[in-house]
């Protein structure tokens, strides 16, 4: 290193002073950037694409491009017969199929004025709430891996298979059921199935008891998710947030119980969770208790099963009296519903689907208004979205 | 209500009264009296469902009427309906190939009536009350647009843009009527009437009803 002369070191002093004061005058601008996330992104859950534009590490404007799932279920749903349509609405919510056939075989059941038998509307309720469990699991452990936690989406997948189990062996479908027909069921249930469910919900508590120390008890997990992406209750009504997201903003509300459609719900003792926090915290909390919840309503329904015939009198080709007629219910991911047109046909007129992730996702824009990049994704994964279900 | 025998059928018949229902009609009184001649209709099934049509200029109006007055602030959805019967046939999965188009059946609205081939359907929910209402409005053919809910409701951002690309009902007001589902240069309005399912008219549908009949059973 050549020696420095005390002319050259007052030089750069100068330099250095002039340099500093030039930054302290000058206003830093940094450039806005554009950050594209999907739509191959694990926090996409599917093709949801999310082009944000930051402004640093914060977020200016977030908009999610939807539509590289559609499939066009309304459109195609005008050319089906009645029981044909329940294969593709089969598709919608993929991970918790049997509740999406429930509200539309509910609609066309009150446009022919038709109720099933006891029997039928306590399994169906049976199966509601095992494809709850069974879509939220999931949840559980994806949430958590995307805020950086390995271990619980393996274990989520791991007792998501005593409960598809359960499904499958009532219905011959571990995703697709397609087993709810207006009037009733396909087949009642096989023999051994109620011990066995009782065991399947037995072993989700535990899996509940231990998310609720290993990921709700987690400090980073807590870190990282409370105060994160707050929604208000009436923001969320305004936006038609429902569901567990809804719960989780105060709002005391859920169509299983407020709802007036011919399921069992009315005849066991649970309880409505809600959070009055609702921030992304609120929403996993939420969803575990319910997860918790569901296995004690199927534990009371199997208990006090009723027997009788499991299909209502209907004709073996249906045509639905002309009308129309909307029915929904609380399904895993929020509320869903079918508005269904009949002019009296084999096939219906129209039928528009009510899908709870669509809904639930078109308040991202508004929600992630000013939120720092890792946000992004502790939002979107606790909003928890399917792709099927929104792009339909 | 679940109905567990056939007497608690009855029972219930007689508590909710099948004839009447006060809650829903005092429901449609009331946004009767909100929005005077903009109240074109109503139609009521009891215990079930409450239908209004409203004209189009009192669209947004019968929305705000509904959220503060019956307290409906939850936006359920929005959507149309194409009443022109298809001139594909009323049913595609007819068995003969028919690619020209039938004559067409007369056109029917359905609940609380109407006159125009587009008609639009929101429907609002209240927490409180946990019951239901669905608004409608007539489009006139000629001029397919009605004003934006987005101030009542910032929800309806994203139906409207999905009731502007499948029906082609241009929302006044809407700050960003872009495609939601199709790519950007998609033409036409596929939930539309007289939009084809092309996958229908180039290949037989396997799925055909083709049931068959006991002896002494009736046919479709």
């Amino acid at each position: 290193m050549t020696a420095v002369s005390a002319d050259q070191r007052q030089q750069l002093a100068y330099v250095a002073t002039q340099a500093a004061d030039a930054r302290l005058n000058v206003e830093i601008e940094t450039e806005g950037m554009t950050l594209n996330i999907g739509p191959q992104h694990p926090a996409t859950h599917g093709t949801l694409r999310l082009v944000a534009r930051l402004d640093g590490e914060q977020v200016v404007e977030a908009e999610p491009i939807m539509g590289y799932m559609h499939r066009g279920y309304e459109k195609l749903a005008e050319v089906r017969t009645y029981p044909q349509v329940t294969t593709l609405i089969n598709r919608i919510d993929w991970l918790g199929s049997f509740a999406n056939e429930v509200p539309f075989i509910l609609a066309a059941e009150k446009l022919m004025e038709v109720e099933a038998p006891p029997r039928a509307q306590w399994i169906r309720t049976v199966l509601f709430e095992l494809s709850r469990i069974a879509n939220i699991t999931l949840f559980l452990g994806d949430m958590a891996v995307q805020l950086g936690a390995l271990t619980p989406v393996f274990m989520a997948f791991r007792d998501r298979e005593f409960v598809l189990n359960q499904i499958e062996a009532a219905t011959g479908g571990r995703f697709h059921p397609n087993f709810d027909r207006i009037g009733g069921l396909k087949d009642d249930l096989p023999q051994g199935w109620i011990d066995d469910t009782k065991q399947a919900m037995e072993k989700m508590r535990d899996f509940c008891d231990e998310f609720e120390e290993l990921v709700l008890g987690n400090e980073i997990f807590q870190a990282r998710s409370r105060g994160i992406g707050i929604v208000p209750a009436e923001v969320g009504l305004a936006y038609g947030l429902s569901g567990a997201n809804i719960r989780a903003s105060g709002v005391d509300w859920d169509l299983r119980r407020d709802g007036h459609e011919a399921l069992a719900y009315d005849q066991v003792d649970w309880k409505v969770w809600t959070h009055p926090d609702g921030d992304s915290f609120a929403r996993y909390w939420v969803r575990l208790q319910e997860t918790r919840e569901a296995t004690h309503i199927v534990d009371q329904l199997l208990d006090g099963l009723p027997s009788g015939p499991i299909m209502a009198k209907v004709p073996r080709i249906i045509k639905v009296p002309a009308g129309e007629a909307y029915a929904a219910t609380e399904n895993p991911l929020g509320e869903m519903g079918y508005y269904v047109v009949s002019k009296g046909d084999l096939v219906p007129f129209r039928v528009k689907i009510r899908s709870a992730s669509f809904s639930n996702i078109s308040i991202t824009p508004w929600l992630l208004k000013g939120v720092y990049v890792p946000d992004i994704i502790t939002i979107l994964a606790s909003l928890y979205f399917i792709l099927g279900d929104i792009d339909r | 209500m679940t109905q567990l025998s056939s007497t608690e059928v009855e029972n219930d018949a007689a508590e909710t009264g099948p004839q009447s229902d006060e809650r829903r009609e005092a429901w449609a009184a009331q946004l009767a009296e909100a929005l005077g001649d903009g109240f074109a209709e109503h139609h009521i099934i009891p215990g079930s469902d409450l239908w209004v049509r409203v004209n189009r200029e009192s669209w947004t109006d019968a929305a705000t009427a509904a959220r503060d007055q019956l307290d409906c602030q939850f936006f359920d959805w929005l959507s149309a309906i194409d009443w022109l019967p298809s001139p594909y046939g009323r049913d595609m999965d007819a068995q003969e190939d028919n690619p020209e188009p039938k004559a067409a059946d007369p056109m029917e609205q359905g609940h609380a009536g109407g006159e125009t081939r587009f008609q639009m359907v929101m429907r609002l929910y209240s927490i409180s009350e946990h019951m239901g209402i669905t608004i409608k409005a007539d489009l006139p053919d000629d001029d397919l647009s009605i004003d934006t809910l987005i101030s009542a409701f910032p929800g309806a951002n994203w139906h409207e843009r999905e009731a502007w690309e499948m029906f082609g009902i241009h929302f006044n007001g809407h700050p960003d009527l872009r495609n939601i589902y199709l790519p950007g240069a998609f033409e036409g309005n596929p939930l539309r009437k007289d939009f084809p399912l092309l996958a229908r008219r180039v290949k037989p549908w396997p799925g055909i009803v083709d049931v068959e009949l006991f002896p002494g059973e009736e046919g479709p």
